[in-house]
């Protein structure tokens, strides 16, 4: 391992702009230090910034400090009454060790679970090594996504809680280091977080240098909505998405009045699909409609051998949501 | 060890059987047991190993000129200045390592990680830094990667034979003929290995994560070129071994050649990634199984040819005929192997080597054929029992396969099964049920052990076996109570060092039954010593009695049939003697050279019942419930013997539907050697498992009739939950693990 030097934030001002590694929770970042992915020379621990509350704005939304660990936000009563779909998103992750370690600002930029990506041995990987190629598309890629990918990169964003996140239309609050007239603070949707591989897979989304996550903010959960979160996967526990969904619906006289759809586990980012809502808005709820929407959402796909199931996959895991939330 | 006071501690004779706590349990609950890797010592250096990161070709160069200047480094041994190592006599058991071929022995690779390279440092840290910074170069060679073995072309080895099977099976009524495939597995015990050596001139002492340390000393005195005296082996606990740690692997030597370089005591203990490539695996098996038999299911012919892969340094047969020639009764047989070489590391014995892979080919084929004849599989199986052991002739010592089947029949509830697929449902879910029957050879080894009567009161047992985690502390704790009456707070069983008696490996399920008549000739020797002193001491209650008359219960010396109370302590008899002890000597011939046993067929029974639950919806499949029913002689411990089972079933929902090792085609790497990526079942995945003993004893291995419980439980899990998916899916799935890719296929819809 590199050697580094480790200091604690003074403040969420003094943090940002730092030229070294944020550490929050460390499951994601200490791993992939022990592997040799990551060498950062400094480490800044966040962990005892002001960040780790939940607050209701007055508006009836939520704001979630980005040090509030995984299950704090999982277990609180507000969350688990009116985003039952985060709450079931991230208690289906990981562990219970691991998320009560694990924080909301580390779960948004948690790296992909690609094993080319993890072990500098196992070969060449544009998303470590820009420029050093993608073993894992003629290789091992039964784990990554068929939506989003390019020919550089097919990795999937691993998140479950940024699948609920996406698909309650939540906002990041960033604060960067204080040219933008904001005092460097600035907001992004999570829709226009995370980039599409394409031919940079190393950039994964649009946080800068030195800019800081503090916050994630929900929106007031839709009146009269229902949540659902379905994961599928190999074994019952302990392991990440094959697939996943995550399903915001109100439902007006057997009609869907609205409707947000994302899924995991199959997209290089947390994907929200429109045309999966496209494909129900308005439509009465029922297995007709929801296996077209199921279509909809995968018509785009580009499996490869191994994770060719995975589009049959989502579309059952995409219209059990949809039934669950509009049942 | 000493034990703590347990409940079962006074039940007397009745300790045989019971369910007893295990008396190392506290030491392991609070963290004070010491494992190999928890030993520490005063200039401790640590080692770490620079692997290959090619499969196949040889060293051209090492660069050493980084990591020798990194801080903390001490030495970096490697092929070019490595110590003189020795191989042992290859296929002689009385010494065996795990690979023919000593560490560093030449500059050639033979698979992804192999050791190339040790780099011994002052702190871990230090050691791993700099063995990241070795460089290797290479000559690469093609290698042979490709999982699929079906393209061997070469001889085929008869492994048991009778009557002409492929002319019986050309003229049976109902034939199955098919492929079956199970795929490299990763033994994956909690605890890594690790070696800890310290020399003290010349001679040894390694702490080691070894499933027979009396093996381990043999065969290290060997390759380290040492009388055998000046080797010693320790190990005092393990965090199990699934048959990966039988037998030496190459970290050992290295950390026994770099403690003697530094002059210093060092410590290697391999990484989680380590364990995928460096110390074995279960091998790839194909398996084309032809049954006939006639429209009455009466089998006529079954023919079993299984490839399985091997390394390019040693030959590992993994014995998938291991039960196909008694398991049923059928005139025609032929059972066949050959080996096909890969560019893996070497395969080693994974639980229930042989029989567990073998028997999923056997039990799917019967699955298959009964279908087939429209007959219950139950029924199947209790049609062609046999009345003796069919490939030797021999008569069986005790075999309760029938009992197996019906208890677990009838416990699993079978007479409701409906046979068509998708036929049952429950709460929405589509049920598939589906059964296997199982066996697992029963062994008696050599083994030897001291019982010592102290003039303290405590009862020393002393061998040198080891307890892999499954209870053997505690069994040998349980007849010491049971011989001599003194609670568990006064029995000390010493074990797991190579200063001790020879004892018998943990392995193959035959530790219990290897050491019970050692121990109990031990104490039945000690007792007799004890007597006579009673009897022949002066100033003794006893004197000039007949021995024969005496007897030793609750601790207690007194005259039969009177109460203990009427007695004396034991121990007031050997301090009567002015002795320090009073120590007794057995041993265990192993079953070969037992004139009542060696020809008798001695196996172990099992049937196992699975039930799996069934979402087409959302192509999710679960075991939801199993019984099984398990015939292994008379049970020690109820509490040890249920948990080797309930683990055994539970690994074996792993091998029917998670496991597996996938190794890169272009390197080699095993792309999936983390405990993430390589998926075992977890809690969530564990359903209820109802374990039932038969508890019929089989004297064959000893007075207690105790066989072993280790491996059974594995056996036949994977052919009943392939059975049960067939079921409820209609897919069959003749290569495991089941993947949701397969269960995808099947047309089974919701109600
Ligand atoms: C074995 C295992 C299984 C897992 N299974 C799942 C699963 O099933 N589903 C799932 O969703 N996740 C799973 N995870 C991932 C887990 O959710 C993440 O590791 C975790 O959320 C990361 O949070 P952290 O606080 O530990 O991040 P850290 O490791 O501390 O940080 C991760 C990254 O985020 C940066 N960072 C952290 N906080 C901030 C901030 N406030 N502002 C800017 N940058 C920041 C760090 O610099 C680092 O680059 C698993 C992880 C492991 C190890
Ligand atoms: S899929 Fe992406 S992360 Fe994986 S090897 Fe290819 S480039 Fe690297």
């Amino acid at each position: 391992m590199q050697s580094f030097t480790y200091e604690k934030a003074g403040s969420v001002e003094k943090a940002a702009g730092s030229s070294g590694k944020f550490i929050a929770g460390g499951t994601t970042l200490v791993d992939l230090m022990k592997m040799g992915v990551e060498a950062p020379t400094a480490l800044v621990d966040i962990s005892g910034l002001p960040l780790g509350q939940i607050e209701t704005l007055p508006n009836g939304g939520l704001m979630i400090g980005a040090m509030v660990r995984n299950s704090d936000v999982a277990n609180h009563a507000t969350v688990a009454a009116h985003y039952a779909v985060l709450s079931e998103a991230l208690l289906s992750g990981a562990s219970p060790q691991l998320r009560n370690m694990a924080t909301t600002g580390g779960n948004l930029l948690q790296r992909t679970r690609c094993p080319y990506f993890r072990d500098p041995s196992a070969g060449g990987c544009n998303k470590r090594m820009p420029g050093s190629g993608c073993s894992a598309i003629e290789g091992h890629h039964r784990m990554m996504a068929v939506l989003g990918t390019s020919d550089k990169c097919i990795a999937t964003h691993p998140s479950d809680m940024c699948v609920a996140l996406t698909a309650l239309e939540a906002v990041i609050h960033i604060q960067g280091t204080g040219s933008n007239g904001n005092g460097g603070k600035r907001t992004v949707a999570i829709g226009d977080f995370y980039k599409l591989p394409g031919d940079t897979p190393h950039v994964e989304n649009s946080l800068e240098p030195g800019e800081l996550i503090t916050h994630v903010e929900l929106p007031p959960p839709a009146k009269g909505g229902k949540q659902v979160y379905v994961k599928l996967r190999d074994r019952a526990s302990y392991e990440f998405a094959l697939s996943s969904a995550a399903v915001v619906a109100v439902v007006e006289g057997g009609h869907i009045k609205s409707i947000r759809v994302a899924m995991g586990g199959v997209g290089t980012r947390p994907w929200r699909s429109h045309e999966a809502e496209a494909a129900l808005v308005g439509k009465a709820a029922n297995a007709v409609t929801f296996r077209a929407a199921a279509e909809a959402a995968l018509k785009g796909a580009k499996p490869l051998p191994e994770n060719g199931f995975k589009v049959e996959l989502a579309k059952r895991c995409v219209a059990r949501a949809l039934k669950m939330a509009t049942a | 060890m000493a034990m703590g006071m347990d409940a079962a501690g006074g039940l007397g004779k009745d300790i045989i059987g019971a369910a007893v706590s295990r008396i190392d349990g506290p030491l392991k609950t609070t963290g004070t047991a010491h494992y190999t890797a928890d030993f520490h010592f005063a200039s401790m250096a640590h080692a770490v190993p620079v692997q290959s990161t090619i499969a196949s070709g040889r060293i051209k160069r090492i660069d050493l000129s980084v990591a020798e200047k990194m801080p903390g480094v001490l030495l970096v041994l490697h092929y070019g200045n490595m110590d003189r190592l020795y191989r042992v006599v290859p296929n002689d058991f009385s010494a065996t390592t795990s690979e023919a071929r000593p560490p560093f022995e030449d500059e050639r690779i033979y698979h992804w990680g192999q050791f190339v390279a040790l780099v011994v440092g002052e702190t871990l840290e230090q050691a791993t830094a700099a063995a990241r910074a070795v460089t290797v170069e290479y000559e690469t060679k093609a290698a042979s990667l490709k999982p699929s073995l079906s393209d061997y072309q070469g001889k085929r080895k008869s492994v048991s034979k009778r009557g002409e099977v492929d002319k019986a099976f050309s003229n049976a009524a109902v034939k199955i003929d098919q492929n079956y495939i199970t795929p490299v597995e990763t033994h994956n015990p909690i605890e890594m290995h690790a070696t800890v050596a310290q020399w003290e001139g010349d001679k040894v002492t390694l702490y080691e994560t070894s499933q027979g340390v009396w093996n381990h000393r043999l065969a290290m005195a060997q390759v380290l070129g040492l009388p055998r005296e000046n080797v010693q082996v320790i190990t005092k606990f393990l965090g199990s071994g699934f048959g990966g740690k039988l037998f030496p692997w190459p970290h050992s030597a290295l950390a026994a050649v770099a403690a003697r370089r530094i002059q210093r005591p060092v410590k290697l203990s391999l990484s989680r990634k380590m364990m995928f490539t460096n110390v074995g695996h279960r091998p790839r098996c194909e398996q084309q199984i032809k049954i006939g038999a006639t429209a009455e299911g009466k089998l006529v012919a079954l023919r079993q040819d299984y490839l399985n892969h091997t390394s390019f340094i040693d030959d590992i047969d993994e014995g998938c005929g291991e039960a196909t020639p008694y398991l049923y009764s059928v005139p025609n047989l032929e059972v066949t192997s050959a080996l096909v070489q890969r560019n893996t590391g070497t395969p080693s014995p994974m639980r229930g080597p042989g029989a567990v892979p073998g028997l999923f080919a056997m039990e799917s084929a019967m699955d298959e054929l009964a279908i087939a004849l429209k007959i219950d599989p139950v029924e199947l199986r209790l049609r062609n029992e046999p009345v003796k052991d069919e490939g030797t002739g021999q008569e069986f010592s005790s075999r309760h396969l029938k009992e197996c089947l019906e208890t677990g029949k009838q416990k699993f509830g079978w007479e409701k099964r409906t046979a068509a697929v998708g036929s049952m449902r429950r709460d929405g879910k589509i049920l598939g049920w589906g059964m296997a029957a199982a066996s697992w050879g029963a062994y008696r080894f050599g083994a030897s052990a001291t019982v010592e009567l102290c003039a303290d009161g405590r009862v020393c047992v002393r061998s040198a076996t080891q307890d892999v985690g499954t209870g053997t502390y505690t069994v040998l704790a349980q007849v010491m109570h049971e011989k001599t009456g003194v609670p568990f707070d006064r029995i000390d069983v010493i074990i797991g060092d190579t200063n001790l008696p020879e004892g018998a490996m943990s392995g193959g399920s035959w530790a219990t039954a290897s050491a019970l008549p050692a121990i109990s000739g031990a104490a039945a020797n000690a007792i007799k010593t004890l007597m006579q002193m009673a009897v022949s001491t002066s100033g003794s209650a006893f004197l000039d009695k007949d021995p024969a008359t005496l007897e030793l219960s609750q601790g207690r010396v007194h005259v039969s049939g009177q109460s203990p109370s009427t007695g004396i302590p034991f121990e007031d008899v050997v301090k009567l003697a002015r002795l320090s002890g009073i120590t007794g000597e057995g041993k265990t011939i192993p079953t070969s050279d037992d004139p009542k046993a060696k020809d008798l067929s001695l196996h172990s029974y099992a049937a196992q019942f699975v039930e799996v639950e069934w979402e087409p919806e959302i192509a999710r499949l679960r075991v939801s419930r199993v019984v099984t029913v398990v015939d292994v002689g008379r049970i020690i411990n109820l509490k040890a013997a249920t948990n080797q089972i309930l683990g055994a079933v539970v690994m074996g929902i792993g091998m029917g539907l998670l496991e597996q090792t996938n190794y890169e085609q272009r390197t080699g790497q095993p792309i999936n050697g983390n405990m993430a990526d390589y998926l075992m079942a977890t809690c969530a995945d564990s359903p209820r498992i109802d374990v039932t003993f038969l508890n019929h004893p089989d004297l064959a291995l000893n007075e207690y009739g105790a066989r072993g419980v280790g491996e059974i439980g594995l056996a036949g899990v994977a052919p009943a939950i392939t059975a049960a998916v067939y079921h409820a899916t209609g897919v069959r799935v003749r290569q495991i693990p089941v993947r949701i890719e397969d269960l995808l296929k099947s047309d089974v819809r919701e109600a």
